[in-house]
């Protein structure tokens, strides 16, 4: 090594490098548009599955994941994020909400056959919608969706296309072509460093998604929405949809139901009624 | 297709093999004559397993400091692939069962049955009970391919049982190149300061939310748990707000919690919360809302301002 490398001259060599770096970091979020968890959710007696008519929203878990890949390219200082979802019924009307909060553009795949898909085959179309958005340095995803809530379909995608993956993170900071995570654990997280790219799914609350201003809905409509069918991405419909599951509901039944017991009016005596109640319960 | 071997995913901590396995392994043996177990735990874990009716334990090596779900999944579909693996596995709904399932369903090209609080034989086969709409509804499905059945099944959804097994065999299964998959590593474990209870062993559960109104007043809810020795647990809704971390949260996301006594302080029992809870033995709820749905299932509810209810509980157990 010569002098040069040493003490204040790699400061020279980090600068040089620092120049020749296109600093850019390609987001790509998966969001699901969901029934609005304000109304009752119901089942199709015939299908046996959530109903989805009516409006759709977008998932109040894929928000983190938006506002944190905006916080990414924000501070890579370069690319954009991209959404993929999808849906029946070409709904829009959750992917402009994450277009408003200042995602570039999204990948929509709607196609009839896909009602009935299970958590594999949305997966399996995720990846592809993912693999025809671009090149894309982290791939983000809540950790599960708040109507259907399997949980396994971010690692299902990090498989199917053969990617490094880490789940409930809490925090992300890239370094260099490096993801430094912190992972949600039963006793507290693990730091986890992954090599990029990568799939992280991200717990709620670990970062505030921002509102979308006036301007962000003016401009999310006319952001692109490149909206593909099953055909499209080279899927055949039967690997999706009620056909591929290889599951079958086989029985509905009513659960037991609790029996509500004594409720009262605060009457400014009712925590007397919490403690009678404890200490007939022995606890106190 | 017969079920005649099951394996459970087993998790360990410092040794110690996790309860819900332990569930796991009760509800196995009832399905299936063989039983055995597949962990990436070093620990040796084949006394207490066996102990509870498994006989072979079958280790993934070389998982140290490393993501356990490419290693696992991929030895478990190596061994399916050789015609040695199962005809079901039951795998915990964990942060690390949930990696294992999902991989291993893309390597089989099989789904999986999610949220699974019990499992029962439909037609010569296993099916899972899934409840829905916070647990008023059940759903059971059975798998229609002739693929190898992956459960995620909720905790506290069986008794854990010995039964008198003696010591289990054990067993080093081999993990194929995982490429990219296997890259992460875990650089630190962080163990978050605890000073009660756990929500997974309290007796008793205090749990806040949104009806609290500010974060600061989630301190009304830690004084009554430490009063009580309780554990405290949140809504979903104060977890996504940032008001407490993760790992507090009950419901369908977060903990099932299967206490004696389970407080509900400002909670309008969402579905997904209900899930969570709803197996407790009694529970008492206060809520200035006569219509939350929580006092549908509550023995105890108290309709006022838990502002002005959990002060003057806290002060009257503080004087007992």
């Amino acid at each position: 090594m010569s002098v040069a490398h040493t003490g204040g001259a790699c400061a020279v060599c980090y600068r040089a490098v620092a120049r020749d770096r296109i600093p850019s970091m390609n987001v790509v979020v998966c969001v699901k548009q969901i029934p609005d968890p304000a109304d009752p959710g119901s089942l199709d007696p015939q299908t046996k599955t959530l109903k989805r008519d009516g409006k759709l929203i977008l998932d109040e878990s894929d928000s983190y994941g938006v506002e944190m890949a905006l916080q990414l390219v924000d501070t890579a200082g370069g690319g954009e994020v991209t959404l993929v979802s999808m849906a029946p019924n070409n709904e829009v009307s959750g992917l402009r909400t994450a277009l408003a909060m200042g995602a570039a553009k999204a990948v929509l795949v709607s196609d009839d056959a896909l009602a009935g898909t299970d958590a594999l085959g949305t997966a399996k179309v995720l990846a592809k919608a993912i693999e025809r958005a671009g090149d894309a340095d982290l791939i983000l995803a809540a950790t599960e969706s708040s109507d259907g809530y399997t949980g396994t379909v971010p690692e299902q995608i990090a498989e199917l296309l053969n990617l490094p993956s880490v789940t409930f993170a809490k925090e992300i900071a890239i370094d260099g072509s490096t993801a430094k995570i912190q992972r949600q654990t039963e006793a507290g997280y693990d730091d986890v460093e992954s090599p990029l790219p990568a799939l992280v799914s991200v717990t709620a609350g670990v970062v505030e998604p921002r509102y979308p201003s006036f301007k962000g809905i003016m401009a999310a409509k006319s952001k692109p929405v490149d909206e593909v069918t099953l055909g499209d991405l080279g899927i055949d419909a039967g690997s999706v949809g009620w056909a591929g599951g290889g599951q079958e509901i086989v029985e509905v039944t009513a659960a037991e139901e609790r029996e509500a017991g004594t409720i009262v009016e605060d009457d400014g005596e009712g925590f007397n009624k919490i403690v009678d109640y404890l200490a007939e319960l022995k606890v106190i | 297709m017969a079920i005649s071997k099951i394996w459970v995913y087993a998790e360990a901590a410092d040794g110690e093999v996790s309860n819900t396995t332990l569930e796991l392994l009760a509800k196995a043996r009832d399905l299936a004559d063989t039983v055995e177990v597949v962990t990436a735990s070093s620990d040796d874990i084949t006394a207490s397993v066996g102990a509870h009716g498994a006989t072979k334990v079958l280790t993934v090596p070389g998982t140290d400091g490393k993501l356990v779900g490419p290693p696992v999944a991929a030895a478990i579909a190596a061994a399916v692939e050789a015609g040695s693996g199962p005809d079901a596995i039951l795998i915990a709904t964990s942060y690390d069962g949930r990696d294992v399932a999902g991989r291993l369903s893309v390597k089989l090209d099989a789904p999986v049955i999610t949220n699974v609080v019990d499992l029962v034989e439909r037609d010569g086969a296993l099916a899972g009970v899934e409840p829905v709409f916070g647990g008023s509804t059940n759903v059971i499905t059975k798998f229609t391919a002739d693929k190898v059945n992956i459960f995620l099944v909720r905790p506290k959804s069986f008794a854990a049982e010995e039964s008198g097994g003696g010591a289990a065999g054990a067993e080093e299964l081999s993990v194929p190149d995982l490429g990219a998959t296997g890259a992460p590593s875990i650089t630190n474990r962080f163990v978050e300061e605890q000073s009660g209870p756990s929500l997974d062993d309290a007796a008793v559960v205090v749990a806040g939310g949104r009806g609290l109104g500010e974060k600061d007043n989630f301190e009304l809810v830690e004084s009554l748990s430490k009063l009580l020795s309780a554990a405290p647990g949140a809504s979903r809704a104060i977890v996504d707000a940032g008001w407490v971390p993760y790992s507090y949260q009950v419901g369908q996301t977060g903990k099932v919690v299967k206490p004696t006594v389970y407080i509900a302080a400002g909670i309008s029992g969402a579905t997904q919360h209900l899930v969570g809870m709803k197996g407790s033995k009694n529970i008492i709820a206060i809520n200035k809302d006569p219509e939350a749905p929580i006092f549908s299932i509550a023995d105890l509810g108290i309709v006022g301002d838990v502002h002005k209810v959990m002060p003057k509980l806290i002060e009257a157990l503080q004087s007992r």
